[in-house]
């Protein structure tokens, strides 16, 4: 018998999704309970090995192309069906009981808060180009955003970061789950030698120029307590 | 513009109406004829409030930036005013582009979330039912044996010291089947029947022992459950879970119509008193 095989059962028989702490505890509290060498042996394991049995357990079974397959969200992994079985499952279950979907400002903002985080309402506005107060007191109330704290500069203003509830919304694994999350955290622009403004086009060679401006923020250093190996904090 | 009365779609401020206008052109974003834009941008603002829309200030700030742009591109390049610092960051139309490049980023970011939300809608997690192992029933005394049971109905009998005069013929006031349907209806309505209960009511020695047969036959056909909590406690009946029929159907040979039917009916009392 092999950890993957034990941990794989436990989830599958799970009737929530469980963080690697949780994978742990039952491993522990079940040595506690035995006399068996082996059973005893599980109790030191690491999490970086659950990680890894996890991480093996889900290419396993995505390779597998089964009808279900092993998902983490928000740092907990359970069993989830495969998308495309939606409609007989809502013939099934019913509708998921969802909010509303997000407008197209909502995403935006939600997007730049979870790029760049922690924010202020300015940053936003200053990439919208909009004011969204109105969108940001929806994002606050569903609880896809929470305050972070005061940032250190003039006026103090209120930052802002995205929640656990909003990777369970959307289904991520972490904030390194966004999709294309290198590119957007820090976005080298490279201006062109020539601008064309005139109606006369511009004279030619655009690209490649030298000039890399990258934007302030480089939050390559992510919050920890939302990502998958060191699950969220409760 | 004729191509702009068709327009209606929605846009989220000004960059996002930028985005379009440039997208119409056909061109990469760092090659657009800015003030082409900037023409068809304050041809937009007109429309808008031709159509009495209101018309948001950013999108007015916008137009402004926009025709500062043109404005400085009518001037030859040597009668253009000296902006403080000769910086390429003060470039109007380099700020403009690089604003509009950003934006455009996380529109697309905004896009992937969109369709991942949508994604999201359509996946159920499996939540298994708990497994019900019967918690509270676990700890009694699981196999009540039958002596336990025979001590405890000749304790019962022992209040009816009298025995009945063998001589005198009588009618079966009470019938082994009679009994097994009325122990079977009191567990239709409750959930835990007393041993003593079970046999307060009885009036002679004869119903108790027909009472006794019905509960053993019960018992036989697994139909119900007799448990003790714990050694010399109460003993209690109670109705045999569903998953009892299904080993009953494995392990008896009898055949299978006979488990669930009344048992009255299909099994003729034994031991006819």
């Amino acid at each position: 018998m092999e950890l993957k095989s034990i941990i794989e059962s436990i989830l599958f028989s799970s009737q929530k999704p469980l963080t690697v702490r949780e994978l742990r505890e039952v491993l522990s509290v079940t040595a506690d309970k035995s006399d068996d060498i082996f059973i005893n042996s599980l109790k030191k394991t690491k999490d970086e090995e659950l990680q890894q049995v996890l991480a093996e357990l889900e290419t396993e079974h995505s390779l597998l192309g089964r009808s279900f397959r092993l998902a983490c969200v928000a740092g907990a992994w359970q069993f989830v069906n495969q998308p495309e079985h939606a409609p007989w499952l809502k013939t099934l279950f019913g509708e998921k009981i969802r909010p509303p979907r997000l407008s197209q400002a909502g995403l935006e903002t939600l997007a730049i808060i979870a790029y760049r985080q922690p924010v202020t309402r300015a940053e936003i506005e200053q990439i919208r180009g909009v004011a969204v107060d109105g969108v940001m007191q929806t994002m606050l109330d569903r609880g896809l955003i929470e305050n972070a704290g005061r940032a250190e500069v003039i006026g103090r203003p209120m930052t802002y970061r995205t929640t656990v509830d909003f990777l369970e919304y959307f289904g991520l694994k972490n904030l390194e789950d966004l999709p294309s999350a290198d590119e957007l955290r820090r976005i080298p622009v490279t201006k062109p030698k020539t601008l064309v403004t005139a109606d006369a086009v511009g004279t030619g060679e655009v690209a490649n120029a030298e000039v890399v401006v990258e934007t302030e923020k480089e939050t390559t250093d992510l919050p920890a307590e939302q990502s998958c190996e060191e699950e969220p904090k409760a | 513009m004729p191509e702009n009365t068709v327009q209606l779609e929605i846009f989220e401020g000004p960059l996002d109406l930028l985005l379009y206008l440039v997208k119409k052109e056909e061109v990469d974003i760092y090659e657009v004829n800015l003030t082409r834009i900037a023409t068809q941008f304050i041809d937009f603002i007109e429309q808008m409030r031709s159509l009495d829309l209101d018309i948001a200030g950013e999108f007015l700030v916008m137009a402004s930036t926009l025709m500062y742009i043109k404005s400085r591109e009518l001037l030859p390049v040597d009668k253009q005013a000296l902006v403080e610092d000769e910086d390429d960051e003060d470039d109007p139309r380099w700020d403009l582009i690089r604003q509009l490049v950003e934006y455009k980023k996380f529109k697309d970011a905004a896009g992937q979330l969109q369709v991942k939300e949508a994604l999201q809608e359509d996946i159920f997690a499996r939540v298994p039912g708990k497994p019900e192992f019967e918690r509270e029933e676990s700890p009694r005394h699981p196999n009540l044996s039958i002596f336990e049971i025979i001590g405890a109905v000749s304790s019962i009998l022992k209040r009816y010291h009298q025995r009945e005069e063998s001589r005198d013929v009588f009618a079966d006031r009470w019938t082994v089947s009679e009994k097994i349907e009325n122990i079977v209806l009191v567990l239709k309505t409750k959930a835990v029947l007393q041993f003593s209960e079970l046999f307060g009511q009885t009036t002679s020695r004869v119903e108790v022992v027909v009472t006794f047969l019905a509960l053993l036959e019960l018992m036989r056909l697994k139909q119900i459950r007799v448990t003790q909590s714990e050694p010399f406690s109460e003993i209690e009946i109670t109705e045999a879970p569903r998953e009892d029929f299904a080993t009953t159907k494995i392990e008896e040979p009898t055949p299978p119509s006979d488990i669930g039917t009344a048992i009255p009916i299909v099994q003729p009392p034994l031991f006819p008193l």
